[in-house]
């Protein structure tokens, strides 16, 4: 279960992510104050990037430490006996911890083709594969996924390999997260596991790279404002 | 949504705010009021000792060592759910639940990873935004083979955890008060930057930038020593 099968085909070749998530906002999921949505983005980056897990991990530790050195609040009379009176009960139950057991076993066999990590293939129910991709234009197509809060569009888009995305804006917060292949802007190039923070600051034109589809990972909380010539044309027609 | 959950909703917001604010105005020096009842231990009790009562209770499901765990746990637990926004009632039964799954949970515990402060804290965390927030919570999920595995160099032991855990406890009293209370409130307020910028008097481009730099100090010190 170690070292030999899982992360054998080249899987010690797989390169770290350069762009991380901001460590605003790995406090914030460390601290569970992010929406469902954001949080959703930050722990699939971070399933394909160790130095953000880290970083999680030390800011669950500055929590801890706040935790050590609040002034505690006295419990109700009875709430140690009411829970030791469960212990037994809970004993006897099987461990119903979140993670999902199947991805283990099962799932260590059909390993070596999973594209997308943990927690975003739940969100998709299933891997790339069985994404329904509804095309937008030319050369994009994107598949909406349901995340609870009015305020977050969540969406994977696919660029086909070589095509540029319409010059746009935005007007909130634009969170992407790359995927397969790669992209270029003006702020540099993004591969896998990449995290690009945009928002009304940035006017940009990410452009696939040639040879593999560029499927990302978008959350935004306003919609996108077309910038270029022609896509101003289509401002009225765009949902994000 | 109906009427009754939305005013739900701003009432715990009004009881949020009130928490924080009282949170931060009670920050420096404890205005302890004498407690009444159960005469607390004095000396709270050390990393190692935290982890020999999880291993008790992981190995021979000790339940005097859940007793003295809950004693030092729960009602720090309970204030945390309390400054975050829980009535007294609800941060109880959380309190309840949290302290039911430590003690479910107490074989997974791993000293290389964590603390058992920080792995309580985690623990804690997650009941609240299960029970208050009723949203899907995404996780990282450490067993998925999509997992882009630490480089083996970087991999932690138990002594370097430990060591971890002082030099953030040491780079934590380093920060400047205002810091402090920034940090404090990212992590107990549960707002918005725009919130806490309200709260503060401070501009929102103030807030921002003087948290980035509480949390990069904080991992910066990390970072430079254990590498």
């Amino acid at each position: 279960m170690t070292s030999a099968s899982p992360h054998g085909h080249g899987g010690a070749m797989r390169a770290l992510p350069a762009n991380h998530v901001t460590d605003e906002l790995l406090a914030a999921y460390a601290a569970g104050t992010l929406s469902e949505a954001e949080s959703l983005i930050v722990a699939t980056h971070s399933a394909l990037c160790p130095l953000c897990r880290d970083a999680i991990a030390a800011f669950e530790a500055v929590g801890a430490n706040l935790l050590d050195e609040i002034e505690p609040e006295e419990l109700s009379a009875g709430s140690l006996e009411s829970v030791m009176a469960k212990l037994d009960d809970a004993a006897d139950l099987p461990d119903n911890v979140v993670r999902h057991p199947s991805s283990k076993t099962a799932a260590a066999a059909a390993a070596e083709g999973f594209v997308l990590p943990e927690p975003l293939r739940s969100y998709v129910g299933g891997d790339l594969n069985d994404v329904v991709w509804r095309p937008v234009i030319r050369g994009l197509e994107e598949a909406e996924l349901s995340v609870s809060g009015p305020e977050f569009n969540v969406r994977l888009i696919r660029v086909a390999a070589g095509a540029a995305m319409p010059q746009h804006s935005h007007y909130g917060s634009e969170y992407t997260l790359l995927l397969t292949g790669a992209y270029q802007d003006s702020s540099g190039r993004f591969a896998r596991g990449d995290f690009q923070m945009a928002d009304s600051d940035v006017d940009h034109q990410p452009t696939a790279e040639p040879g593999e589809p560029c499927v990302c990972l978008i959350v935004t909380d306003a919609p996108i404002k077309l910038t270029g010539p022609v896509g101003r044309l289509l401002n009225p027609f765009i949902r994000y | 949504m109906n009427n009754a959950v939305a005013q739900q909703d701003v009432n715990a917001e009004v009881a949020r705010s009130l928490a924080a604010i009282a949170f931060i105005a009670s920050d420096n020096e404890m205005t302890q009021e004498p407690v009444a009842k159960e005469p607390k231990r004095q000396d709270p009790l050390t990393p190692p000792e935290l982890v020999a009562l999880v291993h008790e209770i992981a190995e021979r499901r000790c339940k005097e060592s859940f007793q003295e765990l809950f004693g030092f746990f729960a009602p720090r637990v309970k204030a945390y759910l309390m400054r975050l926004g829980s009535d007294m009632h609800q941060a109880e039964e959380l309190v309840q639940e949290a302290m039911i799954m430590v003690w479910r949970k107490a074989a997974s515990f791993d000293p290389a990873q964590a603390a058992v402060s920080t792995w309580v804290f985690t623990i804690a965390r997650n009941k609240r935004i299960d029970a208050i927030r009723r949203e899907k919570r995404p996780e990282i999920d450490l067993e998925d083979p999509a997992l882009v595995p630490q480089p083996e160099a970087l991999a932690d032991g138990i002594v370097e955890q430990q060591q971890h855990a002082r030099r953030l406890k040491e780079a934590i009293s380093r920060l400047s008060a205002e810091q402090a209370k920034l940090i404090k409130m990212a992590y107990f307020a549960d707002k918005a930057h725009g919130a806490i910028a309200e709260e503060t008097g401070l501009p929102l481009g103030t807030v921002k930038s003087r948290l980035r730099l509480a949390l990069g100090h904080l991992r910066k010190e990390l970072k430079e020593e254990s590498l």
